[in-house]
């Protein structure tokens, strides 16, 4: 059971309730296939760096998971099948991560404060 | 005509001690690099979205290749851009 991070970008026109729907679905597949979700973080509407399939805004979602390696065939499936989706990531979070991210969920100050006027 | 090291100056030229660089993940003990947060990331980004190099950043080794790629992600995510004339 490893931990993963999913962001996915979806498209700007994207309804509330699709976006709802859509996160469901995808969290619905992690259980399912014996995974548990973490914790699930949308961001909403962000403008982008540079124009991704022509839009310049889309809609960011990050969910952090845990997995059986194999299944994340199953997930990439599911979400390139997706056309609201524009871009996904799946990446494997180590054990520093899981604990940056606890502590960035928890409100507890990570180390990376002191670095930033370094 | 004087040639420049027969100027002698009334008080002595103190060089500027440029400050010693040190790896700032090693030093605050920082373990994980995180690819969403974009804002810390451009520290290490020049005017065009490049990434500086170790001699500028003063990174270890590890630190700068976990640097690149948190940065290499950030971009594939739309978070940076890949290239840009005004970041800052």
């Amino acid at each position: 059971m490893n931990n993963y991070e999913l962001m996915v970008i979806f498209t700007p026109v994207l309804s509330e309730e699709d976006f709802k729907a859509s996160q469901k679905k995808f969290l619905d597949l992690i259980t399912d296939n014996g995974g548990e979700v973490v914790s699930t973080n949308p961001w909403g509407l962000k403008s982008l760096a540079y124009p991704i399939q022509k839009k310049t805004t889309a809609i960011y979602w990050v969910a952090e998971f845990k997995g059986q390696p194999d299944f994340n065939e199953k997930l990439k499936i599911q979400l390139l099948r997706d056309e609201q989706v524009l871009r996904h990531m799946i990446t494997k979070l180590d054990k520093y991560a899981v604990e940056y991210n606890q502590r960035k969920r928890s409100g507890v100050p990570t180390g990376n404060e002191k670095a930033v006027e370094a | 005509m004087a040639k420049a090291n027969e100027i002698k100056y009334l008080t002595a030229i103190k060089q500027e001690k440029r400050a010693k660089k040190f790896c700032r993940f090693k030093k605050y003990g920082i373990k994980y690099i995180d690819y969403k947060d974009a804002e810390f990331l451009k520290k290490f980004l020049n005017e065009q979205g490049k990434l500086f190099p170790r001699r500028l950043t003063g990174n270890s080794l590890k630190f700068q290749r976990k640097v690149s790629e948190a940065v290499k992600k950030a971009r594939q995510m739309g978070l940076l851009p890949y290239v840009t004339d005004l970041l800052k």
